[in-house]
């Protein structure tokens, strides 16, 4: 059954406070999630007051400045700090979105950040993302074509290249598919909103002649059609991306297909 | 401990894709589609009938129109109600034993229930 309360392992207790420096004048509390897989406890909260004077302005900035100077176990993945790469993805304030490009101003009161939810947990921040990984290459996420390679590039419309627009930006950060309730409660046969995407991406793309091969093998009551258009894919996705749009478009293909 | 020692992938890849899943998907449309003027039909029917008494309901039962478009509200209206609790049902049933026993147990009582509606139905009609 869908679990509508947190296993008794998981339940989340009162953790450390680490104090601001001496004479820090302007302060907001973070509130971060920990776990480690060695001590056999359950995860905390830890409570970590940063001086915002010394701290820069995004929310990476602060836990950054926490690992640096306050708490060097804690643990998170980032890397470009510029929204391109997807590693900071995590649920700040409640939605989940790029520590890198979240203001902290954005938020109001103190700042809970906690891992992309639903996911196991590998350590405080950092949850194991090898099943949304092998969903992505299960769909085949390249270029199929059975037809002689052209000596030169493989030429496309501007019109056909516009409708890649909104499906190439997308940085597999999974913000949308770890919102999604539908992932929730039956990730290893749903697809997710962020796959759906990458697969819409490959039925859109004009050059690639794998189109039926690929709708067959999403054709599938729990692959593609778990989406029941709750919307949280489109409302959290960090790069302002319509995952939701993408998986109507591939339903719309498959009614297509048959008329 | 873990049980589950499959690679990533074998797990994604399960058991393949069904191939199926668009009839069920499109019934659903189609059917809330017909509901909309079929509801308020059926609605307004109610209003216009308040204060009626035995005799003038079952003339209104009997009369063609309203025993076609009767029949066609609860037939859609269960046929949609099936397919939507069978979702529900995948959604959150994950045992899969219990699933498919609910599965089967929703669809045969639309069935009965589709199938008495119209013989009653059916029977105040020709006044059997």
């Amino acid at each position: 059954m869908a679990e509508f309360t947190l296993p008794a392992n998981s339940k989340v207790g009162v953790g450390q406070t680490y104090a601001a420096p001496a004479g820090a004048k302007n302060i907001r509390k973070f509130k971060v999630y920990r776990w480690t897989p060695e001590d056999g406890k359950n995860p905390s909260v830890d409570t970590y007051e940063v001086d915002m004077d010394t701290c820069g302005p995004m929310v990476l900035d602060a836990l950054i400045k926490i690992k640096n100077e306050m708490d060097s176990s804690l643990t998170f993945r980032r890397s470009c700090r510029e929204g391109v790469c997807g590693s900071c993805a995590m649920n700040i304030d409640g939605t989940n979105t790029l520590a890198c490009t979240k203001f902290i101003d954005e938020v109001k009161g103190d700042i809970k950040i906690y891992p992309l939810p639903h996911m196991p947990v590998v350590r405080d921040l950092v949850p194991d993302l090898n099943v949304p990984y092998a969903q992505l290459t299960s769909i085949e996420p390249w270029l199929k074509s059975t037809t002689q390679p052209p000596t030169r590039e493989r030429l496309q419309s501007p019109e056909e290249r516009a409708k890649l627009d909104g499906l190439w930006e997308c940085i597999l950060c999974f913000c949308c598919s770890t919102s999604c309730p539908s992932y929730w409660w039956n990730g290893e046969r749903y697809l997710g909103p962020a796959i759906l995407l990458q697969a819409y991406r490959w039925i859109a793309d004009s050059r690639d002649e794998a189109k039926g091969e690929r709708l067959d093998n999403l054709e599938d009551p729990f692959r593609l059609y778990r989406c029941h258009t709750i919307m949280n894919c489109t409302k959290t996705c960090p790069k302002s991306l319509n995952p939701a749009k993408a998986i109507a478009e591939i339903k719309k293909l498959m009614v297509e297909r048959t008329i | 401990m873990n049980s589950d020692l499959r690679s990533p992938l074998n797990r994604a890849r399960g058991l393949g894709s069904a191939k199926d899943g668009l009839h069920h998907w499109w019934a659903q449309r189609l059917t809330a589609l017909a509901l909309i003027p079929l509801v308020i039909w059926f609605a307004i029917s109610l209003v216009m009938m308040s204060g009626a008494d035995y005799g003038m309901v079952r003339a209104w039962i009997g009369s063609p129109v309203a025993m076609v478009l009767l029949i066609l509200t609860i037939v859609i209206g269960l046929h949609h109600g099936h397919l939507g609790l069978q979702v529900v049902i995948e959604d959150y049933v994950h045992n899969d034993g219990v699933k498919l026993a609910l599965i089967v147990a929703v669809r045969f009582v639309a069935v009965l229930f589709g199938l008495a509606a119209v013989v009653a139905i059916m029977r105040i009609g020709f006044g059997g």
